[in-house]
């Protein structure tokens, strides 16, 4: 029998009341039921070298086309929903910005619906909408997509669980050891503080970090709304890349 | 900088991530392939059939091509059959288990691995390494932890590798700083 709502959010509240501060969330929280069987119980290793992990996969012109970073033309059609663009800089922890990298993009439509069979939320597909994208970040790191806004959904791990609108965001950093996979929030839902994946981010100044800036400079007359969200990769410090451990 | 945090990679994004060949570094018939595959299980022992892998060798030095998109209808086109990009991605199936062509590697002597999964807030490295010979990382570990990260030649040209997220025989995860 799953939980209410209220043995969660006291769960939340005295992991938010133990936060170390950690950037990352801890891969054992408890309030996301699933993470009880898929997360290590010892330690992590730091190897004496990392040659592959130091370097990284690279992508380029034939990996994307330029359609990719529109997620409202992939159809015949116009998507449902608000139409927003969002944009932001990928960067190294040393503020450097990553250049012609592959940021990947997944979201539910305007009702809160994945094309995916194991989405059995009774809220409408919309048959314009796949809600997939990808672009190469420019010379200054920068990325930009132009979508609809998600919708929130209902899951499963306890009654009355709903996750706040959010975009699935997947960045390669220049070595493999700074990939990111996270999610990007909007500014304001008010289902932020029921949502233990967010809240798994025990750090309320690491929390803010996820959630994106409406930007009324971005948004386009009688177009779309923008907002922008910056990405700081984490990994191997510049010492360590430089010098090997 | 504070870095972003990392968050569940979630069960959703399999029309989105995995990509034509992600599983083919190298195309069949490719001189000296080998195919290493296993499965993904939880602290259950069950298998996890929403995990997502990334293979990366640095023998190509990273080039790009992995995931060639057909400018055409846009869908993804598949690899060209001659670069190699060093980069994988599978998907598990329903009954966990993922399989990747490659070849053996030469700069050093690991594939490295990424793991993602619902479930898992923050993705996890480990190493496949196809002998348990005269690497420091190896060297370093009590025999029954490095055995986690060494692949068992099944039959020729075949290697067996399995991930345990969790367990008595969990594999080594790696703390890359």
């Amino acid at each position: 029998m799953p939980d209410p709502q209220d043995v969660i959010s006291r769960e939340i509240a005295e992991l938010a009341a133990k936060s170390d501060g950690a950037d990352h969330p801890a891969r054992d929280y408890p309030p996301y039921r699933s993470s009880g069987l898929r997360h290590p119980h010892r330690p992590l290793v730091a190897p004496p070298e990392a040659y592959a992990e130091l370097r990284g996969p690279v992508f380029g012109a034939t990996d994307v086309t330029p359609l990719d970073a529109d997620l409202t033309r992939q159809h015949p059609g116009e998507p449902l929903g608000e139409r927003i663009t969002v944009t932001g800089r990928v960067v190294d922890r040393d503020g450097r910005p990553v250049r012609h990298q592959l940021v990947e993009v997944w979201q539910a439509n305007a009702s809160g619906r994945y094309p995916h069979q194991r989405d059995q939320h009774p809220a409408p597909l919309d048959p314009n909408f796949t809600g997939t994208g990808r672009c190469l970040t420019d010379a200054d790191g920068v990325y930009a997509f132009t979508t609809i806004k998600p919708g929130a959904y209902p899951w499963k791990n306890h009654v009355n669980a709903w996750r706040p609108a959010h975009i699935h965001f997947s960045v390669f950093g220049t070595a493999f050891a700074q990939r990111l996979v996270t999610q990007m929030y909007f500014p304001g839902d008010p289902l932020f503080a029921y949502d233990p994946i967010l809240q798994s981010v025990t750090d309320e100044k690491a929390r803010a970090r996820l959630v994106a800036a409406y930007d009324h400079d971005l948004s386009q007359p009688e177009w779309s709304l923008g907002y922008r969200w910056d990405i700081v990769l984490d990994g191997p410090s510049a010492t360590w890349m430089e010098e090997g451990r | 900088m504070r870095p972003t945090p990392s968050q569940t990679v979630g069960p959703f994004y399999g029309y989105a991530l995995p990509f034509r060949d992600g599983g083919d570094l190298v195309p069949p018939g490719h001189p000296g392939a080998i195919s290493v595959h296993g499965h993904v299980y939880d602290g259950a022992g069950d298998p996890v059939p929403d995990a997502l892998l990334e293979f990366w060798q640095a023998d190509a030095e990273g080039r790009p091509g992995s995931m060639r998109r057909d400018e055409v209808d846009g869908s993804f086109a598949g690899r060209d059959g001659v670069t190699l990009t060093g980069f994988g991605r599978v998907a598990t199936g329903l009954d966990g288990h993922w399989a990747i062509r490659t070849v053996r590697p030469a700069a050093v002597p690991y594939i490295s691995v990424c793991l993602f999964a619902r479930g898992l807030l923050h993705h996890l490295y480990t190493r496949v390494y196809l002998e348990d010979s005269g690497d420091a990382l190896l060297e370093s570990l009590p025999a029954d932890r490095r055995s986690t990260l060494v692949a068992r030649p099944e039959r020729d040209g075949v290697y067996r590798f399995d991930v345990r997220i969790q367990g008595d025989a969990e594999t080594v995860f790696l703390d890359l700083g």
